[in-house]
């Protein structure tokens, strides 16, 4: 107890000695860092397993691609399950009878849910009478002739309760605006607005022809979950291609894994950051065995045992790591809260409150790294010599190099392995920051030795060049660390913005912005003929048949061997089929032989696109048969092309000659370019052929960038911590050259130098260990900009030289005050004193 | 004749130095008796602060063996020799070696504390007071001219109240008068509470004003002379113009001297 207290006392006096302040914000920033990204995307995963249940409106859904077999529904009461059908599907929405260019958009792309009486088993569609109010449960559904629109589309339609809205060939009334409703995965990032309508009105719509899209649902909710686990093992049986039963644990894989992903991505961001912080808290707790030798070899010399000595340190270092931790926890708090208000708007509903298991590992991690890089240290200074007071030219004592970071390297690579879960991607990661660490203080290093050639003037400047390259290691390694920082941000600032613009300006000029899909063999003559008078050129369409690949050269297509999750996608839903008599513009031929303009039928196979051909494993010769509304189509496989995707152009996997697809039930689909300004020919076009979908490029495009933009924020937000990191290491290397530094300032003022030249050196000295740090990571930003133009949006790369202005101004300008900061007091300290001190 | 508070027997010390050995102590024996006062003088490099650290239980010697107090250090490990230490010794160095985090009030609260004393600080406040920097206690080391910092360093060698003052050059690092004064107080010190006192030095006038003087000369005790037999008891053999009588009657004392450098504040 009495150690304690002792420890408690000695730790208060370092501590206001300001001994500590670095090792406590570098262990504040791993925390906050590693604990923000906990935090939050603990969160997010918290909201999905809470809606996960309700996410699906029942205990099981059963979706199809055609309407679901009464057998499905039969069976579930049979068993005592509650059930309601649900059908949804896309569908142009607009105000009926609005006059023709009114304010609001007129016909909008809506997702469409039809609902039966008792929907939804689980949860509730909460209405809302404005955006800020709580909003109170629905009790039933729309009835017949009325429509429940969610916010959004309310918004996007001007329209207010009342409304009567187009859906198809019927007028509804829209008699609720809904905020949320089950069916909403919290984090999906939905693009469409939502309109809930009663599943009786569907068919006067007459919106569901051959060949829709549409998702045929029955949910099932039982009163236990033996009897949801009979029927469940019934349906195993029972389901056909095409239909697949949804229960919480398969619940959108695809949101679970890009959520998995963007942790993992986030986590090793901030990982970053931890490496950062641990090679300042290595170099404090280096700097801390050096200041406490002394203080070390008298207490031994009073009389303190050597297990006493390591008690009253390591006692010290752990109320220091749990006090800095915790206010790491805070900052992580802090952190995320602001994270999750940066991505707020891509949130259909709250998020839950956050735990404490991210708390926990948070600090875990900083006590771990406090631990793994002090502790050795630290039982060198338990052992350091008495005589040591007496005898000060003692050898200090040395923590076995290598030894001496063993602990702390092991920590740090069991904290990368727990951040990646694997270990693949985390020595990628770590390899990869090591590289770049490595590249820009190579480049540091070069930079310095390319300076100190230049013509010197001025005596600051000699003198603070002559610093950096006097520690020419720890100054590269410093600048490697801030470029680093300072290269994510320039990227995810400037870059990203210049990339964005480049490519947009790179665009054709006549790019599709337009897409028509859904068009009806019968609609497809009036549609083109309509929209080719209204903008003076031929509009295209072309012919879509949606069939399913069921044999590989005969046998059954096993869609399991497939490992890629993408080519099991690819292999499980609805191939777009098409035909036409000649190589579409845009398609390449890589293999095989196109047919000829006047080839029809049968014996001239298909065509496959390269890529899809690789990731299923379909070659040259191969015989595909799809099956396409019940029929099946064999066809083998003459051609593979290339497809330029970027162009915008509508494109298929999938090509046949004209003839085989004759006979199936197909819908079309255009691609053209509207005037932005006009809007007015869509809404007589969907007055006149409802089914028609619509799909405005541009908004799409307006809302992934919206998208993009976020999600850009939200992790320069976590490269903020990794510029910390690097601006708590140059703290940090400060601190450990403090010493040195006194001494030589003292020397100077002795020999005359003012404290102004010795304040003007060492702003020099940061001034430019910031501007070279600016300009590797410029260089840096500037290379991995180009990188991505050319290798992946294949745009041409304009430099921007506001990334290098920034870069270097920015760096030199942060780094200096930081830097200032820390050596602030040395041009202050009277000559003598400084070198009575240390001589 | 009561038990030596400390002895020395065949005291060796053999570093290596390269491939041949070098040594720096050899057959060192001698005791000491309680409340006695000791020089050890010798040249630089004859052994004295290797014997301080041996007598101490700070070193090892090569062979030989040291009483502190009847117990026999060689048979104990370190911890059991810290433990003696805690209990037995004050130590006074040349480079005062105060712990630049702490104030005056807290170094000398330090031994106390690690004794694990409820009153470190009531106690430590009072030593302050009787080395003539009462008023100072909030001060860092380095606000403190070098007499002062000795003087705290005085303070904490007897906070413990030891049994067994060992000093180091306590002088060798301050001025001629600092360095006097200093002296002054340490043996005043020394004789009100009846401290044995061990003191290595290589200034003679240091060295004369106390009651025993052993010489080394490279690593061999070559001299031990008595000053006589109650010298510690003595007015100091070089009395200094500023006596110790103005320790106690000048109430300016503390601020008047300052040491090697006008660095406080």
């Amino acid at each position: 107890m009495k150690t304690f207290a002792l420890a408690l006392r000695m730790l208060r006096r370092d501590w206001r000695a300001g001994e500590l302040r670095v090792l406590v914000a570098a262990l504040v920033l791993a925390v906050a860092s590693v604990g923000t990204v906990g935090f939050f995307t603990d969160r997010v995963k918290g909201a999905l397993a809470r809606q996960a249940n309700l996410l699906l409106g029942g205990d099981l859904m059963i979706t199809g691609d055609r309407p679901l077999p009464p057998a499905f529904a039969e069976r579930a009461r049979e068993l005592g399950l509650a059930t309601t059908p649900v059908i949804r599907f896309n569908s142009m929405v607009q105000v009926a009878n609005a006059p023709a260019g009114g304010g609001a958009a007129s016909a909008i792309l809506t997702d469409v849910k039809a609902v039966g009486a008792g929907y939804p088993l689980r949860g509730s569609v909460v209405l809302a009478d404005g955006p800020q109010s709580d909003g109170r449960a629905a009790q039933g559904t729309p009835a017949r002739g009325e429509a429940w629109a969610d916010f959004r589309l309310a918004q996007r339609l001007g329209i207010a309760k009342g409304a009567k809205l187009d859906v198809g060939e019927a007028t509804l009334t829209m008699s609720e605006i809904f905020k949320s409703e089950p069916e909403v995965a919290g984090v999906v990032f939905s693009l469409g607005p939502k309109l809930l309508v009663n599943i009786d009105d569907v068919p006067a719509t007459n919106l569901l022809q051959p060949g829709n899209r549409a998702s045929y649902r029955l949910l099932a909710a039982a009163p236990a979950e033996a009897t949801l686990e009979s029927y469940r093992q019934w349906l195993g049986g029972e389901l056909k291609a095409g239909q697949r039963m949804e229960n919480v644990r398969d619940l959108r894989p695809e949101v679970r894994q890009t959520l998995e992903r963007a942790e993992k991505f986030l986590g090793l961001a901030a990982l970053v950051a931890v490496l950062l912080a641990a090679v300042a808290v290595a170099l404090a707790a280096s700097r801390y065995l050096r200041r406490h030798l002394d203080a070390a070899a008298m207490l031994r010399c009073f009389g303190t045992t050597r297990a006493r000595a390591l008690a009253l340190f390591v006692l010290q270092f752990v109320v220091l790591g749990v006090v800095a931790c915790a206010v790491g926890v805070a900052a992580a708090l802090a952190g995320q809260e602001l994270l999750v208000h940066t991505l707020r708007a891509m949130m259909d509903a709250g998020l839950p409150a956050p735990t404490w298991g991210p708390a926990a590992a948070a600090f875990a991690t900083g006590l771990l790294l406090l631990l793994g890089f002090a502790l050795p240290p630290l039982v060198a200074l338990s052992n350091v010599p008495p005589l040591r007071v007496l005898r000060r030219d003692l050898p200090r004592p040395r923590v076995a190099g290598v030894l001496a970071y063993a602990l702390g390297i092991a920590t740090v690579a069991l904290l990368i392995a727990w951040q990646a879960r694997e270990a693949q991607a985390g020595a990628i990661m770590v390899g990869g920051v090591g590289g770049l660490l490595l590249v820009a203080a190579l480049a540091a290093s070069a930079l310095i030795a390319l300076l100190k050639r230049l013509p010197q003037r001025g005596v600051s400047w000699r003198f603070g060049l002559a610093n950096l390259t006097r520690r020419r290691f720890a100054s590269s390694l410093q600048i490697g660390a801030l470029a680093l920082g300072l290269m994510a941000l320039l990227l995810l600032t400037l870059v990203r913005g210049d990339l964005l613009a480049s490519w947009r300006a790179n665009l054709p000029p006549d790019a599709p912005n337009q897409f028509l899909v859904n068009v009806l063999p019968d609609q497809a003559d009036d549609a083109r003929a309509t929209l080719s008078q209204r903008f003076g050129r031929e509009i295209a369409f072309s012919p879509m048949v949606r069939g399913r690949l069921v044999e590989l050269n005969g046998a059954p297509l096993d869609t399991t061997k497939y490992k890629d999750a993408r080519a099991r996608r690819l292999a499980e839903r609805e191939f777009n089929l098409s035909w036409a008599s000649a190589l579409p513009a845009g398609n390449r031929v890589v293999a095989g032989r196109f047919w000829g303009a006047d080839d029809r039928g049968d014996a001239h196979g298909m065509s496959l696109e390269d890529g899809i051909a690789e990731s299923l494993g379909v070659k040259l010769g191969d015989a595909l048969t799809f099956d396409v509304a019940g029929s099946r189509t064999t066809a083998k496989v003459t051609s593979l092309r290339k497809v330029d995707w970027d162009s915008f152009r509508v494109n298929f996997f999938a090509l046949f000659p004209p003839g085989p697809l004759d006979d199936k039930p197909a819908s079309y689909i255009a691609a053209f370019r509207a005037p932005e300004a006009d809007q007015g020919w869509l809404a007589p076009l969907v007055r006149k052929h409802p089914n028609i979908l619509a799909i405005d490029v541009g908004e799409v495009m307006r809302q992934v960038q919206g998208i993009v933009e976020r999600v850009s924020r939200a992790i320069e937000f976590v490269f903020l911590f990794t510029l910390a990191g690097g601006l708590l290491v140059l703290q940090a290397a400060v601190a450990a050259t403090q010493d040195e530094r006194r001494f030589d300032a003292a020397v100077l003022r002795t020999l005359g130098a003012s404290a102004r030249q010795l304040k003007s050196a060492q702003i020099a000295e940061f001034l430019l260990l910031g501007a070279l740090a600016g300009l590797v990571a410029a260089a840096g930003a500037t290379a991995i900009g180009w990188a991505l133009a050319d290798r992946v949006f294949r745009i041409p790369f304009e430099a921007n030289p506001l990334v290098w202005v920034y870069g270097v101004v920015g760096g030199a300008v942060a780094v200096a005050i930081a830097g200032w900061l820390g050596t602030r007091s040395i041009a202050r300290q009277p000559p003598l004193a400084a070198i009575r001190q240390l001589g | 004749m009561s038990r030596p508070i400390l002895r020395a027997e065949r005291l060796s010390k053999t570093v290596r130095s390269g491939d041949s050995p070098l040594v720096i102590l050899d057959g060192v024996t001698f005791a000491v008796e309680a409340g006695e006062s000791v020089a050890i003088v010798g040249a630089s490099g004859s052994g004295k602060t290797t014997l301080l650290g041996l007598l101490a239980g700070l070193d090892r010697p090569s062979s030989g063996d040291v009483w502190l107090d009847g117990h026999a250090l060689s048979g104990e490990d370190e911890d059991r020799c810290a433990a003696l230490r805690q209990r037995l010794l004050g130590f006074v160095f040349q480079s005062f070696q105060l712990l630049p985090a702490l104030t005056a009030l807290e170094n000398v609260m330090l031994p106390l504390e690690l004794a694990g004393a409820d009153d470190a600080s009531q106690r430590a406040r009072a030593w302050l007071d009787r080395v003539g920097l009462g008023k100072r206690g909030h001060h860092y080391p380095r606000q403190l001219s070098g007499g002062e910092q000795q003087r705290v360093a005085i303070a904490r060698a007897f906070s413990g109240e030891p049994k067994l003052l060992m000093a180091d050059e306590p002088t060798g690092n301050l001025d001629n008068a600092t360095g006097r004064e200093v002296a002054d107080l340490m043996f005043r010190l020394n004789r009100e509470h009846g401290t044995t006192l061990v003191l290595v030095t290589h200034d003679l006038d240091l060295a004369r004003r106390c009651g025993r003087r052993l010489s080394l000369s490279a690593g061999r005790l070559v001299g031990d002379e008595k000053v006589g037999s109650d010298s510690n008891f003595q007015p100091p053999a070089a009395p200094s113009p500023e006596g110790e009588g103005k320790l106690e009657s000048d109430p300016t004392f503390s601020e008047g001297n300052r040491g090697l450098s006008p660095t406080a504040g």
